[in-house]
């Protein structure tokens, strides 16, 4: 598909924008309070990192699947008037593409500063698949006669097919797969805010029971309760704030394969919409993915960080296996994946949670159990044992991919700024 | 007319303004597999879309189709979220690639479906049979009536037709 797709028109955006401020709730599971009061904390939190005050907020941008709360009701509680607000519906691979929006709408004169929230009480209220109720007793019409109609209605279950064949296609096995959540278990063992700071071995995730083949219980990611976001404005507005800024090199936006609706009518099933993101995101950032430091592939399931890596070209395709279960992931490999231990272990968001750590790991100040130092920051020891460091050393450029579904995918790349 | 029916204790509903999806389950209540067929590209295509997937053209008929395939993936659900099918587990979420219309119009492409595995009378299948059945397996549909002229299609082992040695089944069972 490459030169289908003029990738060159948005480039001098390239550098213009950037993540200021990050802000989340505790990942729980019994938040104890509603989606609104999620939202505001976090909202506020965000702002408040970036150094900014309320006033300088004039843009909100949310996602859900109607589980959340819309962003005037936000706003409105924190004092927000905002110029530009828009509440989208969806889960995973809309955080990557709500960033672009929202460098469109400041770049279109519509307001100055952004703010993207997602507010979800993920497991005590709407459960994400609708598996606690909601619709799972619901009799069938129309297009639902093809999918709960056949038992098909979870994500795990509308992936399986993808992951299986891309076994089958590859040769890769379960052992090698299991690795993303080893990993990525480690990682979260160095994270205080993560829901699972247990490390876990391949045989804890191949002895935990079946849920839907291929995927055992620990190959799926946690439900929790959390509200997260972000601020996103101009470079020259970024000077001003707080912290060094994570400058926007590049986004993708829920791109996607042929036959969106049905993708395993069209192409090898066990290729993904990466495939087609990576000839935008890497021409648009003018680097490649030999150039990243630090990957954030959505972990929905093992599976889905391992296809990712391997569509946007940190791998060969079909060495997804090898590449996951090599170490390369691991904090003090190659370029590590998911360092809060992302959706598998940190707590599930729809994926801005990855882009918040990547923000921390570009301002060398991953939030890990480290020292303060004298001077109020941590002095990272790069000591990865449990409990340790989660800082990767000299990060200067990261990479995240969300997942929508095999056929939906949107990414970022972001560089570490002055 | 709006059509009713029940399929495993769920009640079952067709919109009559869901003109495609209609005909697409009666053609099932007739025990025919029917895809539509586009009458300008002639492409067939499924599941039932509005417009042609490949040529954007509007119109296209209902062509019957052999209704034998092969498995071309598979998902075995061993946790159901939905109640009424806690009982069947496992039960498998077959891929089929139907015989007709393979790597075109791309190479990968085909016209797939996908189903339950189950017996030839149209019972989802217990677990000796689930083991049986894995990628390359040769199937064909099979249909369970569910009331009011409407069925759903399912998939059986074909015993007309030779089956692969051992089909490729996830590597622990």
């Amino acid at each position: 598909m490459n030169g289908e797709i003029d990738a060159s028109s948005q480039k001098h955006l390239r550098g213009k924008y950037a993540i200021v401020g990050v802000g989340e709730t505790g990942y729980t599971r019994g938040s104890g309070c509603t989606t609104r009061a999620l939202g505001t904390r976090a909202v506020r939190a965000a702002v408040e990192d970036a150094g900014l005050a309320m006033a300088d907020v004039d843009g909100l941008l949310s996602y859900s699947f109607n589980d959340s709360t819309p962003s005037p009701t936000i706003a409105g509680d924190l004092g927000i008037r905002p110029n530009f607000h828009m509440d989208v519906y969806g889960g995973g691979s809309s955080i990557e593409a709500l960033v672009g929006i929202a460098m469109g709408v400041i770049e279109a004169g519509m307001c100055r500063t952004v703010v993207i929230y997602r507010a979800m009480n993920g497991f005590s209220q709407v459960r994400i698949g609708g598996t606690g109720g909601r619709g799972a007793r619901a009799g069938l019409s129309g297009d639902s006669l093809f999918t709960r109609g056949i038992g098909l209605m979870s994500a795990g279950q509308m992936f399986c097919q993808s992951f299986m064949r891309h076994m089958y296609d590859y040769g890769t096995t379960p052992e090698q797969v299991a690795h993303v959540k080893v990993i990525h278990s480690e990682h979260a063992s160095n994270n205080p805010k993560a829901y699972y700071q247990q490390r876990v071995t391949v045989d804890d995730v191949l002895n935990s029971r079946m849920i839907v083949k291929p995927l055992h219980l620990l190959d799926c990611c946690v439900e929790t309760d959390n509200g997260t976001a972000l601020v996103v404005t101009s470079i020259d507005r970024a000077r001003d704030c707080r912290h060094t800024p994570a400058v926007i090199q590049s986004v993708v936006g829920r791109c996607m394969k042929p036959r969106p609706d049905h993708h395993y009518q069209a192409g090898p099933i066990s290729t993904v919409a990466g495939h087609y993101a990576k000839d935008i995101l890497w021409p648009n950032a003018g680097v490649g993915p030999e150039d990243i430091d630090v990957t954030g592939s959505y972990d929905a399931f093992t599976f889905t960080t391992m296809l990712q890596l391997e569509d946007y070209g940190f791998c060969e395709k079909g060495e997804g296996g090898e590449y996951v279960s090599s170490g390369a992931t691991r904090l003090g490999g190659k370029r590590p994946n998911n360092t809060s231990g992302g959706h598998l272990c940190e707590g599930y968001t729809h994926g801005i949670n990855m882009v918040i750590e990547n923000t921390r790991q570009l301002r060398h100040d991953a939030d890990d159990s480290c020292p303060i130092g004298p001077d109020g920051k941590r002095q990272h020891t790069y000591d990865y044992r449990q409990g340790g460091c989660r800082q990767v050393e000299n990060v200067e450029l990261t990479a995240n991919m969300g997942w929508g579904t095999p056929g939906m995918g949107s990414a970022m790349v972001m560089a570490r700024g002055d | 007319m709006a059509m009713t029916g029940e399929y495993l204790g769920m009640s079952v509903y067709l919109n009559d303004l869901d003109q495609e999806n209609m005909a697409f389950f009666k053609h099932c209540g007739a025990h025919e597999l029917r895809v539509q067929q586009c009458t300008s590209c002639a492409l067939k295509r499924f599941p039932p879309t509005t417009a042609c997937p490949f040529c954007a053209h509007p119109e296209a008929t209902w062509q019957q189709v052999s209704g034998k395939g092969t498995v071309y993936s598979y998902g075995e659900v061993h946790h159901a979220i939905q109640p009424v099918f806690a009982e069947f587990a496992p039960y498998m979420l077959l891929l089929v690639e139907l015989d007709e219309q393979r790597n075109v119009p791309n190479e990968f492409d085909g016209l797939r479906v996908q189903g339950n595995l189950a017996d030839s009378a149209g019972n989802l299948a217990d677990p000796a049979l689930v083991q049986r059945v894995g990628i390359g397996s040769r199937v064909r549909v099979v249909f369970k009536d569910m009331g009011d002229g409407l069925a759903m299609p399912l998939w059986c082992l074909d015993d007309t037709e030779p089956q692969p040695e051992a089909p490729w089944r996830y590597a622990i069972e």
